[in-house]
């Protein structure tokens, strides 16, 4: 008796350990180069911290298209680029402090909604390759922004404040400062801990968004999203009005997806206008993918988990990188391969995982029609 | 009065196909490049001069454009993982120049980069197929990660890998490649100097337009052999060709291989034209102009040709030169970077939303 229950939970582990390979991977990376790198515990503390409250709310909000099983949001830079137009409006209209973020926060509302739509409305179109049109979706509005910012503001868009434009009066600068805007958030409220600065109205905006979710998720929406995510046949013929749905839950990751990079933003003090955005779709995935969740399922653990583990490889990669090889732009690049690999491999399980399954209904059905036959 | 309705509507649904059929941006591309030539010579342009342009463009990209094919003809959809074969290429071109085989004459180094390039596309793209073969159906996105995974592990790569030739390493370390490396006198332009044919300002790389009519008469032999004919069965059927007995997974790693070669020699080929070798992130800036060139040339997801290329090829790369020049000379601004990064991902967004083409 007691065998057969060593054999089962020494199997759980296994199973435990089959499921969670991508975390368990990183903390070992994580556990090898910590000490290379040489940097205090304090030091990484107080840097995870502060990369967590920058974070979190931009890696949450790809929790609602995955729902709906729409896979992972590569357009969720969408919102980000909404946020950054609406943070450039609200810097030259000097609304500074909290009065300006939230008012940044607002203001992002209608473009990112607007981004989603178009967003969710072309997924429809090509259902089954999601990702790739989200993917694609990212690099063209990001050309559209680039135009926008780079040429209309100015004689199309007015802007009054000389100090963020570009000399040549037509287009923005590389670089807006925020200053009388940096971390009006984060020290608003902040304790510190030894040392360790905690933004705590950061995490209560991060909390109140898992709060949402959670909620969210018991909704009629929330269910309706999530048999759109099991089945779409299924849930079409149940009344659901799917292509809505599906739309809703881009819509909602885009928006949220611009309040988190309006924090993000007062957190680093400065806009840079023209790559803010391009690498946040990137690591904000991978972070999600590194806590462990897959293509199909996510959780808000997942999130928590997977921006600590990928931010205390990011902090000390260039550093172990540098003590390997003596190069510290080894270590850079070996962050982001890290980020890409991750991804690739996450993709990877997911197809194979899914032709599995077909191949396995497909046997199934092949058997139940001989059984069939057999009855006859 | 409802029979004339009936001749207008069926009229105008007639226009709608023939329309449909050549693409509506593709028709505001061609029309846009029409419009642009037209005005050049009253804004004081050299119309000859944008035409050496294009040509002389045509020739860099040609072969990479190429290289879509054979993966959209077996069914791969459009391949996002061209970085690999470019990696491959970029290996061959440095190891040619490391070895030192300009001394045995240009044309040698060029071939020889060519040879060394081959074993490594062989066996990225064997991997790649074997790879595609796992995830059918996903192909898209995974390649695109695969390609930018493999850039970023090979930017390691053309740091720590001993490479010591004095041209190409940083001067003062003495180890790691640089970012830019000229190709003058190694294999730079030597086949546009191959029989190039002067015209007043009118000049044509001979050489490197033989090479891609050459490769091209190649793939368009090659889809007519018996092999070529599987692999589109493949693309088109797969249950289908099954049953014909066709081995599907080995098809189409053939032409992953196919598709990861001519990337090699397309990169390679790119790199004597423009004089040089770019390594490190560069790589990835070649993606998304090589898959949008073929879809302006009106290829499908699933369904390319060899005119497709060519069109292709010649509209965006007329859209990338003459925006530029026309644009500045205007306004006074250059606006190329962006009307590049809407129209080629605009058009990639538009060839995949297609109705037509459907879902596999």
């Amino acid at each position: 008796m007691k065998k057969v229950n060593d054999a089962s939970s020494g199997k759980r582990v296994m199973e435990l350990v089959r499921n969670n390979a991508v975390p368990i991977m990183f903390i070992i990376i994580s556990a090898i180069f910590i000490p290379m790198a040489g940097l205090t515990p304090g030091y990484l503390v107080d840097e995870i911290v502060t990369r967590m409250g920058r974070n979190l709310f931009l890696v949450l909000c790809l929790l609602f298209p995955i729902m709906a099983g729409m896979g992972l949001n590569f357009a969720m830079t969408l919102g980000a680029m909404g946020a950054e137009f609406a943070i450039i409006l609200v810097a030259d209209w000097q609304i500074w402090g909290i009065p300006g973020v939230v008012l940044a926060m607002i203001l992002s509302i209608p473009f990112s909604a607007l981004l989603g739509i178009l967003c969710g409305t072309l997924q429809n179109m090509a259902k089954g390759r999601e990702m790739i049109i989200s993917y694609i979706m990212n690099y063209f509005i990001s050309g559209c922004y680039l135009m926008v910012v780079l040429y209309m503001m100015g004689p199309i868009i007015p802007i009054k404040h000389a100090s963020i434009m570009l000399p040549r009066g037509l287009g923005i600068r590389n670089t807006v400062s925020l200053l009388n805007m940096r971390q009006c958030l984060d020290d608003l409220l902040a304790i510190r801990v030894g040392g360790v600065k905690i933004p705590v109205l950061t995490f209560i905006l991060v909390a109140l968004l898992c709060l949402f979710i959670v909620w969210f998720r018991r909704t009629k929406l929330g269910q309706d999203m999530r048999a759109v995510g099991q089945d779409m046949q299924v849930a079409k013929d149940a009344g659901i009005n799917v292509d809505r749905t599906r739309i809703i839950s881009v819509v909602m990751s885009t928006v949220f997806a611009g309040f988190g990079m309006v924090i993000y933003l007062q957190n680093i003090g400065n806009l840079p206008t023209y790559t803010g955005h391009s690498q946040i779709g990137m690591f904000c995935i991978a972070a999600l993918l590194i806590g462990g969740a897959s293509v199909e399922k996510a959780s808000i653990g997942n999130a928590f988990l997977g921006v600590i583990l990928f931010h205390l490889m990011f902090i000390v990669a260039p550093k172990a990188g540098a003590f390997i090889t003596g190069d510290s732009m080894v270590g850079e690049y070996f962050r982001v391969f890290m980020s890409y690999g991750i991804i690739t491999i996450a993709l990877i399980m997911y197809e194979t995982k899914k032709r599995m399954n077909k191949s396995r209904a497909g046997r199934e059905l092949a058997e139940a029609q001989k059984r069939e036959e057999g009855a006859k | 009065m409802g029979t004339k309705n009936n001749a207008v509507t069926l009229e105008k649904s007639h226009f709608q196909v023939m329309l449909e059929d050549f693409g509506v941006p593709r028709l505001m591309i061609a029309g846009f490049l029409l419009a642009l030539f037209i005005i050049t010579p009253f804004i004081g342009i050299n119309p000859v001069r944008q035409i050496t342009n294009i040509i002389n463009r045509f020739s860099w990209n040609g072969v990479l454009v190429l290289a879509m094919v054979p993966m959209i003809h077996s069914g791969c959809g459009l391949n996002f993982g061209i970085p690999l074969g470019i990696l491959a290429g970029l290996l061959g071109g440095t190891m040619s120049i490391q070895f030192g085989f300009e001394r045995f004459g240009a044309p040698v180094c060029f071939l020889m980069a060519v040879v060394i390039a081959t074993p490594f596309a062989i066996l990225l793209g064997g991997g790649y197929g074997w790879l595609l073969n796992k995830i059918k159906g996903g192909e898209m996105m995974i390649a695109t990660y695969v390609g930018f995974s493999s850039i970023s592990f090979m930017c390691m790569g053309w740091l720590l890998l001993p490479y010591t030739a004095a041209t190409m390493v940083y001067g003062l370390s003495g180890n790691g490649l640089r970012p830019t490396i000229s190709l003058d006198g190694y294999y730079g332009q030597v086949l546009a100097d191959f029989l190039k044919i002067r015209i007043g300002r009118l000049e044509i790389p001979t050489g490197s337009l033989l090479v891609f009519v050459l490769l091209a008469f190649l793939m368009w032999a090659f889809l007519h052999t018996k092999t070529g004919t599987a692999m589109t069965a493949v693309g088109s059927n797969p249950t289908f060709a099954r049953a014909a007995g066709i081995n599907v997974d080995r098809i189409r790693t053939l032409s992953v291989v196919m598709s990861t070669w001519l990337g090699a020699v397309g990169i390679l080929i790119y790199q004597q034209g423009f004089g040089f070798l770019q390594l490190y992130t560069a790589p990835n800036n070649m993606t998304m102009p090589t898959v949008a060139a073929i879809l302006i040339g009106g290829a499908l997801v699933n369904k390319a040709s060899i005119s497709n290329v060519i069109i292709g090829t010649i509209l965006f790369q007329g859209i990338v030169t003459m925006t530029p020049t026309v644009m500045n000379t205007l306004i006074h601004m250059d606006m190329s970077e962006v009307v590049r990064q809407i129209v080629s991902n605009g058009m990639i967004l538009y060839a995949l939303t297609r109705k037509t083409e459907g879902s596999k």
